[in-house]
Parts: structure tokens; C-alpha cells; sequence
């Protein structure tokens, strides 16, 4: 594999390879920014990986109280699933159990897509007959009376069929101390790109996995090739000086969010520099078969 | 294109009928047969050229130079385009107006946006009674749009609406809201004896508190709600208020539980 160096940190030219999803996004405010990321956090929460929890989701971005719809404090959350079937359940689900019941909330369409999703459309029936209907500007909102006011909510929201899940680059560092640090500085990067979110732990994963696996009915295992213990016993992609290695995933609204927030973290990285942060950068993909879209490293780099 | 301009020659001796000048009904039409549409309502009814000069082409945005108090339902119907009358305005301006934008610089007369479906109003001068409201044995009267009223309105604005919004600058006579179905009437200024006499639900937004309350009108107290800074925010961008309306905290009565009593009467002081 040909080497790119920047900075003193070896980039591998190599891709990431992501696959088309659907996608939606909804702006929760609350009375405070800290009870708007409550909502969206709990909301969030176990929306990790399509694989096991039906939905990736993550805040996007901050929104100050003057650019939201009540002019309260508030986040925009992005949540992305393989079929529109399954990113309404997943979205009615989580914005009944987690954004209906935070104090304060209200929720708002966070996206102008091809289709469109139900919000209060099928959450207004909490109301019990209380609900209010209101249309005007060319929108729609319902009023479902609670126990600290109201709970006010946009009818519908908007789908794309644009959406890019998998985007993804792996930091190789000399320790576990080294390769996080490297990580939380692509993922603060990465952060303030809008349009794109990192939905494992705080943006960083740990647990990269291959294809498959030994034991029937493992969709996927670990991916022994960047295990850095393994690596006198498997073939390994490691070499003798790298003793950590962490994985930035990202979902992005389309294909251009996805390759500005790749450039973004990578550019992060590489200005953090090898010392303190990763000696080497990849790519995880599957040989360029299974993903419709692939990004090179070597085109996303400062 | 300068707009289609319908100048008005001196005052009409009869009862006009404008409900034929509307964008949709005059798109691609001759000027010739303009000038030769009947719209007099007597037994020998004048045609718009008797009573107009027309000047321009542009039927997508008709100019009427001067108004009168006999000109009936102008802009009725209408399903795109824009009118402008620079003048006063008969009776039933907007009548089941779908879409569009329909402008009176002076006053309007009965039933303002009768039956209204879609579009714009705004009537600079004051309004008569009913206002978006129902004609004598209609079930309901507006079912969405807007209607803006920047003088004072007459009688029972809102009467058996449905959807959509009137807003009532200088206030407004008794009875706003009278057994409306759903809605909303933004009212700033005095507005008359028992508002939302009858209503099932719908919003009737005031300025400040009315001073004839129906008694079946629930006090709910003061309601911390995200709604009236999201509606407040509406009126401002729609240039239809040029501050808050409501406010944070305003005071919520629930009603009218002579009826179904899913209703409601805010307004921002005591």
C-alpha cells in the first residue's frame, strides 16, 4: 500500500467505503440549551449502530435560541435507519418515550426532505382529546397539554434518501492515551460540521469489527487486524510501533456533509501531529464492493 | 407587463359584480371582451368598459384605480394571482377566495372572506360585520387562509370558522369568534361583548383581557407554553404586528363550555 505523509503522520492511501440511508432530523428546544441536549441525549441514547439498535443517531448541532422556531435554546439530532419503515418507528418511538417526557421540550422539523415523517402527527394522541391543532405559515404544529404546560410539536418532518451512513477513518497511535486524544480532537472537528454526526460513544469507536465471524450467526467479530495484541499471532495490519487504534464513524445528511466531515477530522488530526496524537491514519472499508460511496483519504486531506 | 388596470370613470350608478375580474377568469382573455363583460347588477347592467378605462395587460396582477362602496365581491373566487383596489370595497370581498393575494387600501363592507379557502386579505381601512364568517345557511364560514384587518372590524368576525387566521388591527364588535369550529382571531385593541360567545375550539388571541367574558369561560390561570413565542415570532415575520403579541406567561381562559369548550382566550396583562 502506497504512503501519504503529512505532518509526520503516515496516511494510508486506502478508502472508506459508506452505503446510502435514509436519513431525518428534528430540532428539540427546551427552556434551557442544557434540558434541549437533555432531550436530544436521551433520545439519542442506544443509537449506535443500525446492526443492533434500528437507528444511528446523534446531535448535530447547537442551535442559539434566536435561530430556533420559539426562540428558546435548542439542538438539531439527525437519526438514520436502512428503510423509511424503520426510521419512523425508531423516530415516533424515541420522541414519545424520551422528548415528550422531557421537561420543558418542543420539537420542531429539522429537515426539508423528499418525503416527510410523522412528529406530532402520531404523538398528539397523548392529548387524550386536548390536543390543539395549529396551521399557519405553511406549517403545522400540535399542542398536547402536559403536566408542565404544553408539549409543542411540528406535525411532520421531512425524509432524505440521500443520506450516507459508514463514512469512517481508523487513528493508529503509539497508546490507548494517544490514539483518544488524537480521536476527541476529530470529533470536536467533526462536531461543528453541519449535516453530519458520529453516533457511537462520545463519536469514537473502539471496537471496529470485520465481516462475519467463527461462530455461526455472527454477523460481524472484531477485527483482529488492528487488535493490537493479536499482533504477532494474526495477519496484522500493524506495525511494531502502533499499540492503539480508534475509529471515527460518521452518518451524514448526504454525500457532501460525509466528505466535509471526513476533511474536517482528518485535518484535526493531523494538525494535532504525531507525537501527542496518531502516527498513522486508514480507512476501514470492504474492498469496494458492498458501499455505493467511497472516500478516498488521500483526496480529503488539508 | 404593467398590471391590468381598471380605472374607474366616476362612481357607479348601480350594484357592480367584480366576482368576473379575478386573474384566473381574465388570463389570456382580449381587452375587447373585457370591456364587454356584463357586471352591472340592475335590469340594464353595465359592462366594465362603461364603468373602467382599462389600461396594461399583466392579468396576473390586477390594479382597480379607485374604489367605491358598490363594488361587490372583487377578488370572489380568485385562485392565484393579486388584487389591488385602490379605494373602498362593497360586500363579500374574497368570497371562497382559494389563493392569491387580494389588497383593499380602503374600507370593505359586509362578510369580508366569506367562506374563504386559501390566500391573503388585507384590508387597510375598516371592515363591516362577519368577517370570514358563513352566508345565511352555511355550515361553516372560513376554512384557512389569512385575513388582515388594519382598521376597526365590525360584528362576529370569525363566525363558525374552521382553519386559518384573521387578524383585527383596531380591534373589532361583539361576538368575534361566534361559535367557531377551529381557528385563530388575533384581535389587538378593544374588542366587543363576549368573544368566543359558543366556540368548540380554535384560538381567539387578544392584546389585553376582554371586558365581557361569557361566565362559561374556564379561568385556567397563566400558562407557561412554547406557543405564543412561536406565534408571536409568525405575526412579526408577516409584518402583521411589529412586536409580541402574547408574550411570555399570558393568561389562558378555556371555553366555551356552553358547548364543547376545547377553546381558548389568551392575552398577555390582567
Amino acid at each position: 500500500m502506497q504512503e501519504l505523509i503529512r505532518n509526520g503522520i503516515i496516511v494510508d492511501d486506502t478508502f472508506a467505503e459508506a452505503f446510502g440511508m435514509r436519513a431525518t432530523a428534528i430540532i428539540i428546544t427546551a427552556p434551557t440549551l442544557k434540558w434541549a441536549r437533555q432531550a436530544a441525549i436521551t433520545m439519542t441514547g442506544f443509537a449506535t449502530s443500525v446492526i443492533g439498535c434500528g437507528c444511528e443517531a446523534a446531535i448535530d448541532i447547537d442551535i442559539p435560541a434566536s435561530k430556533t422556531p420559539d426562540g428558546r435554546p435548542g439542538c438539531r439530532v439527525m437519526i438514520f435507519a436502512m428503510s423509511t419503515d424503520e426510521l419512523q418507528k425508531q423516530l415516533k418511538a424515541r420522541l414519545g418515550q424520551c422528548v415528550l417526557t422531557s421537561p420543558g421540550s418542543a420539537c420542531f422539523a429539522g429537515l426539508e426532505g423528499s418525503a416527510s415523517l410523522d412528529l406530532g402527527s402520531s404523538l398528539r394522541y397523548f392529548g387524550d382529546g386536548w390536543q390543539i391543532s395549529k396551521k399557519f405559515g405553511g406549517r403545522h404544529y400540535w399542542r398536547v397539554p402536559v403536566m408542565d404546560g404544553e408539549f409543542l410539536c411540528e406535525a411532520k418532518t421531512g425524509m432524505t434518501k440521500e443520506a450516507v451512513g459508514g463514512g469512517n477513518f481508523l487513528l493508529l497511535a503509539a497508546d490507548a492515551e494517544k490514539a483518544l486524544a488524537a480521536a476527541e480532537r476529530a470529533v470536536a472537528a467533526i462536531g461543528k460540521v453541519p449535516g453530519a454526526i458520529m453516533p457511537f460513544p462520545g463519536g469514537i469507536v473502539r471496537s471496529g469489527s470485520k465481516v462475519g465471524g467463527k461462530y455461526k450467526g455472527m454477523m460481524a467479530s472484531t477485527n483482529d487486524a488492528y487488535a493490537p495484541t493479536l499482533r504477532g499471532v494474526v495477519k496484522s495490519a500493524l506495525g511494531p510501533d502502533i499499540n492503539a487504534v480508534l475509529e471515527i464513524v460518521i452518518d451524514g445528511e448526504n454525500d457532501d456533509a460525509v466528505t466535509a466531515a471526513m476533511r474536517a477530522g482528518l485535518k484535526a488530526v493531523i494538525d494535532f501531529g504525531p507525537k501527542r496524537g496518531a502516527l498513522r491514519i486508514s480507512a476501514g472499508n470492504y474492498g469496494g464492493k458492498l458501499g455505493k460511496f467511497h472516500y478516498h483519504l488521500k483526496d480529503l486531506l488539508p | 407587463m404593467k398590471p391590468l388596470t381598471f380605472m374607474l370613470r366616476s362612481e357607479p350608478e348601480e350594484r357592480l359584480d367584480l366576482s368576473g375580474l379575478t386573474p384566473d377568469k381574465l388570463a389570456g382573455m382580449p381587452v375587447a371582451e373585457i370591456a364587454g363583460l356584463k357586471i352591472g347588477l340592475s335590469r340594464r347592467p353595465a359592462t366594465v368598459g362603461d364603468v373602467f378605462k382599462i389600461t396594461g395587460t399583466d392579468a396576473s396582477n390586477i390594479v382597480f384605480a379607485g374604489g367605491s362602496g358598490r363594488f361587490d365581491l372583487v377578488g370572489a373566487e380568485m385562485g392565484t394571482g393579486r388584487i389591488r383596489v385602490e379605494g373602498d370595497v362593497g360586500a363579500r370581498p374574497g368570497r371562497r377566495m382559494a389563493g392569491g393575494t387580494l389588497v383593499i387600501e380602503g374600507k370593505a363592507g359586509l362578510q369580508a372572506g366569506s367562506g374563504m379557502k386559501n390566500g391573503r386579505i388585507e384590508i387597510n381601512g375598516d371592515a363591516g360585520e362577519g368577517i370570514g364568517g358563513p352566508m345565511a345557511g352555511e355550515i361553516h364560514g372560513m376554512t384557512g387562509g389569512l385575513i388582515i384587518v388594519r382598521g376597526k372590524a365590525g360584528h362576529r368576525p370569525g363566525e363558525r370558522m374552521r382553519r386559518g387566521i384573521i387578524a383585527l388591527l383596531k380591534g373589532c364588535g361583539d361576538y368575534a369568534g361566534l361559535g367557531m369550529i377551529a381557528g385563530t382571531i388575533v384581535a389587538t385593541g378593544r374588542v366587543g361583548r363576549y368573544p368566543g360567545h359558543l366556540m368548540k375550539r380554535g384560538s381567539l388571541l387578544f392584546d389585553r383581557r376582554p371586558a365581557d367574558l361569557s361566565l362559561t369561560f374556564m379561568d385556567c390561570g397563566r400558562v407557561d407554553i412554547a406557543f405564543p413565542a412561536l406565534f408571536d415570532r409568525y405575526l412579526m415575520e408577516e409584518k402583521i404586528l411589529d412586536r409580541p403579541l402574547l408574550g411570555a406567561k399570558p393568561y389562558r381562559f378555556g371555553g366555551d363550555n356552553a358547548v364543547l369548550g376545547k377553546g381558548e382566550i389568551m392575552f398577555p396583562k390582567g
